[in-house]
């Protein structure tokens, strides 16, 4: 099977669920349901993913100082998208398979806005279709800047 | 847990408080949980000196994922076809979040029938931080 294996695991589940504030008796025990944005936290299954301090590698929060907002760190998160084929159980190992959607631009209130999606299909160990996520990033053009909160 | 074209109206909706006065901890505790430690959700230092932000701010993903809640309390994860949102505005510590869960419409398919719902989250001064739709498999 190709694609990055992410365990489902009881006990991630139940943090998950326990994060999100939701305390349904179906996100626990050792077949616990998964709750709809629990796909999400393959994160932490990914090695190379960049929001996640590595001890070998710089990080860019503070520290000794107050950090360094990296160039295209103004990403933000403008849309969420999941597609259920069927339910996510504890127990099973789910692939992700990446993919780049489409991309668009946007004048905004202080320039333009660069949106690209990230397709991510998790599949089961027979290869079918289990969650299609797709996630919507937008960064404002041009060199990282301090911006207005909205 | 599933329900049936009989149990559920368009034009029904539920509204449930997600969170009375957001802790920086809650935010953390997302952190930790889903894998995204960007520090601009959890480090105060950073948020405000290194990237211009008045402080830190919640994972759109954690507002999403207590929105869903609304849903899934009510059809059941199991029948949760579709849930997609936008992330309007940022919400911050000290917010309080509101979720808004609507039938928009019952349709009939091959497969069953199937409830489409539109889904709305405002903060305490009714500034809506997510929007978006879902639907979900009822029992035929």
């Amino acid at each position: 099977m190709t694609g990055q294996p992410f365990p489902v695991e009881a006990g991630h589940i139940m943090m998950f669920a326990r994060a999100i504030g939701d305390e349904n008796p179906a996100y626990t025990g050792e077949s616990a349901l998964a709750p709809p944005t629990f796909t999400m936290a393959s994160a932490h299954y990914d090695p190379g993913y960049h929001l996640r301090p590595k001890p070998d590698e710089e990080w860019f929060g503070s520290g000794r100082d107050a950090g360094v907002m990296a160039e295209g760190g103004g990403g933000l998160h403008a849309e969420q998208h999941f597609e259920y084929h069927r339910p996510v159980r504890a127990g099973e190992t789910l692939y992700a398979h990446n993919s780049t959607g489409r991309s668009w631009e946007k004048q905004g209130r202080t320039g333009r806005l660069l949106f690209s999606e990230r397709i991510t299909e998790y599949r089961d160990a027979d290869g079918e279709p289990v969650v299609s996520a797709v996630t919507v990033a937008v960064v404002p053009e041009g060199p990282a800047t301090p911006k207005d909160a909205r | 847990m599933s329900l049936s074209p009989d149990d559920i109206k368009v034009g029904e909706t539920r509204e449930s408080i997600l969170v009375d006065d957001l802790k920086r901890t809650r935010i953390v505790q997302y952190a930790g949980a889903s894998g995204d430690f960007n520090p601009l959700h959890t480090d105060e230092r950073f948020a405000v000196e290194a990237a211009g932000y008045p402080r830190v701010f919640a994972h759109g993903m954690l507002t999403m994922g207590m929105t869903g809640r609304v849903l899934t309390d009510w059809v059941g994860t199991e029948a949760l076809l579709r849930y997609g949102v936008r992330f309007k505005a940022q919400v911050w510590p000290g917010d309080t979040l509101t979720a808004t869960v609507t039938v928009e419409s019952i349709e009939d398919t091959p497969s069953g029938p199937v409830v489409h719902f539109t889904l709305r989250t405002v903060n305490q001064d009714g500034a809506e931080v997510v929007t978006g739709t879902a639907a979900a498999r009822l029992e035929p």
